[in-house]
């Protein structure tokens, strides 16, 4: 069974959504990292890129598969999460304490159209 | 098998060597300071036997169709005849040189004309380039001949190709390589392409979609009539992916189906060496309306019967490889199919349909089928039916790669595992037609073993293989952390 923390929005593309203020902090869920396997890189955009709600902003390589990340919401990267670069296995360990980009968001009613906790663990029981 | 895993480096000593040259006679011939390398290049120096007895020990642990059985699924692993390397070897073949005037090779030309009237024959397709040197390079060239057909009709909007989610991934990888977007179509439960879900996806930016048939679940498309015709009537070109032409060989023709443009796996379907002894070699065909796009160089056949190399053409997709490809694959794929014979190569896709699905029905009882049908060349299952979960302490059973590791113990190749990935244990089986039914029963009763194993003590399979020189890679920090040279070994 793999672990859905409360309090955060999901994407149905499984990412996670944690809101600071204006800025989103934006991971991949528990399912997905199990989904994956043994990740051993994570493609992320720079600081400053514009990323856009639905689109790919990254990517997950595992030893089974290769998965694109695509944006919960639109906005502005105001950080990458640096640490992934050398140890891509802290996806693995914990997929909701190692986030991997933040985003200012331009559309915070963006937020509205994705899931809480209970509607991403209906999506994942599926 | 005997264990064996030295470096050629390892075995280096300084000033050891297997030649011996006298002094140059003339020493005032250097090559120039500014040219010559400032520190001598890192080689091995070892004697004569040290390299023959390094490369014959690394030999003897090889596994390939020579040694056993190879299922490996979607590669078409079929007996290599040796008749193949035999010809190959024949010296006016294999002392020629691709810059020799056209007047001396005449008889290397006239094997490309001869093996491209074949093919067509074969597939229903009009003409060939033999330029690309693998399959995907075959499909990277036959998307370039497609965009170049669109652009000199002065369509440019037609950007974007539609391939299906059972595609091999080859294909999404090619056509964004050929700077084409790639959309998604999906398959139905059957697993089969969803018509339905296809009709909306075509439009005026389409250049054309790719398959395969019978697709990567071994499954005939039987709705491609229906599927061209949608794709035509759209002003797209239909792309067949040749990795799955075994089970249709000679019988059920690609350019029949509707297809314009297609690529043929010559080390697959007609018996030339890959897995790691390639070269390959992936022929594209297209319908006669597309060959002022064909590469260049090509050959082709005068009035007087004598052959030369068509060098230029203005609305050609360009040049892909030197040359003319791997001529020596494509001298072992004629051999192979003039041996056979317009009669016997119609029996290569009904035997391997035949191997096939023999397997499958011998061992669905023990692993799941998630589409139980009659299959063509090949099948998918989806992993064990009883995984022993219950004899573990953490509720994980045996794997499909668990499955893959303990059949090396009984002295097989593994199939192909985890594609495609519309099932979670994937498990693709590919029998071909060249395996005796002693053999196919061999690997079923080993496969059948190993259920058995797994419900009964799962351990067994996560801890295989036992009899192998090479336990389990670690394959995951290989990827985190690369060692590249021998030099950064620790």
């Amino acid at each position: 069974m793999s672990k859905i923390v409360e309090g955060l929005r999901y994407s149905d593309s499984h990412e996670w959504v944690k809101v600071e203020g204006d800025i989103a902090v934006i991971g991949v869920s528990d399912f997905a990292q199990s989904e994956m396997g043994d990740i051993t890189y994570v493609d992320m955009p720079d600081e400053d890129e514009e990323v856009t709600a639905g689109e790919e902003f990254g990517a997950l390589e595992s030893v089974k598969a290769s998965s694109d990340l695509y944006c919960p919401v639109s906005g502005v990267v105001v950080e990458k999460n640096e640490d992934l670069e050398d140890a891509p296995e802290k996806v693995n360990e914990d997929a909701y304490a190692n986030w991997i980009i933040k985003v200012k968001m331009s559309d915070p009613s963006e937020l509205d159209s994705l899931l809480d906790a209970a509607g991403y663990k209906a999506l994942t029981e599926k | 098998m005997r264990y064996y895993d030295k470096l050629i480096f390892e075995l280096s000593k300084p000033g050891r060597t297997g030649y011996s040259l006298p002094a140059s006679k003339y020493p005032e011939l250097q090559i120039p300071a500014g040219l010559s390398r400032e520190t001598p290049a890192d080689l091995p120096q070892v004697s004569e036997v040290d390299v023959v007895r390094h490369y014959t020990n690394l030999s003897q642990m090889n596994f390939g169709v020579d040694t056993g059985f190879y299922p490996l699924g979607s590669c078409t692993m079929k007996y290599n005849p040796k008749i193949n390397e035999e010809v190959a070897a024949m010296s006016g073949f294999n002392a020629l040189h691709p810059l020799q005037p056209e007047s001396s090779v005449q008889g290397a030309l006239e094997v490309y004309y001869e093996t491209e009237k074949a093919l067509a024959t074969i597939t229903g397709l009009d003409r060939f380039t033999f330029q690309p040197c693998a399959g995907a390079h075959g499909e990277l060239t036959g998307l370039m001949i497609m965009r170049q057909y669109h652009i000199s009709r002065g369509d440019l909007k037609r950007t974007k190709v539609i391939v299906p989610d059972s595609a091999h991934g080859t294909n999404p990888a090619s056509a964004a390589v050929c700077g084409l977007e790639v959309i998604v179509v999906k398959s139905k439960e059957n697993g089969l392409v969803d018509v339905e879900d296809l009709k909306p996806l075509l439009n005026d930016e389409i250049a054309g979609i790719m398959m395969t048939n019978p697709n990567t679940l071994g499954l005939f498309e039987r709705e491609i009539g229906e599927i061209a015709a949608l794709v035509h009537e759209c002003g797209a070109l239909l792309y067949y992916d040749g990795a799955n032409t075994n089970p249709l060989l000679g019988r059920v023709r690609p350019g029949d189906m509707g297809f314009d443009i297609m690529h043929l796996n010559l080390h697959k379907t007609f018996s030339t060496p890959h897995g790691g002894g390639g070269p390959g070699s992936g022929p594209v065909g297209i319908k006669e309306k597309l060959l002022p796009h064909i590469p260049v160089p090509y050959v082709a056949k005068n009035e007087d019967g004598s052959f030369s190399i068509v060098k230029n053409s203005a609305e050609s997709a360009g040049t892909v490889s030197g040359f003319l490809g791997n001529f020596g694959v494509i001298l072992r794929a004629l051999t192979y199919i003039l041996m056979l014979g317009k009669q016997n190569i119609l029996m290569a896709g009904p035997l391997a349909t035949l191997s096939a699905n023999y397997i499958k029905e011998s061992l669905k009882d023990c692993y799941k089928l998630p589409i139980d049908t009659v299959c063509k060349h090949e099948f998918v299952f989806d992993g064990l039916i009883n995984d022993g979960a219950d004899k573990t302490e953490d509720g994980h059973g045996a794997t499909t790669l668990d499955v893959a590791k303990r059949i090396l113990d009984y002295g097989f190749h593994a199939p192909t595992i985890y594609f495609p990935l519309l099932f979670h244990q994937a498990l693709m089986i590919e029998p071909t037609e060249t395996e005796s039914k002693e053999t196919l029963d061999d690997f079923i009763d080993a496969m059948r073993k190993i259920a058995a194993e797994a419900a009964e003590d799962p351990a067994l399979l996560k801890s295989a293989p036992h009899n192998a020189p090479i336990k389990r890679p670690d394959d995951t920090t290989a990827a985190r952390q690369p060692i590249l040279k021998y030099k950064d070994c620790k």
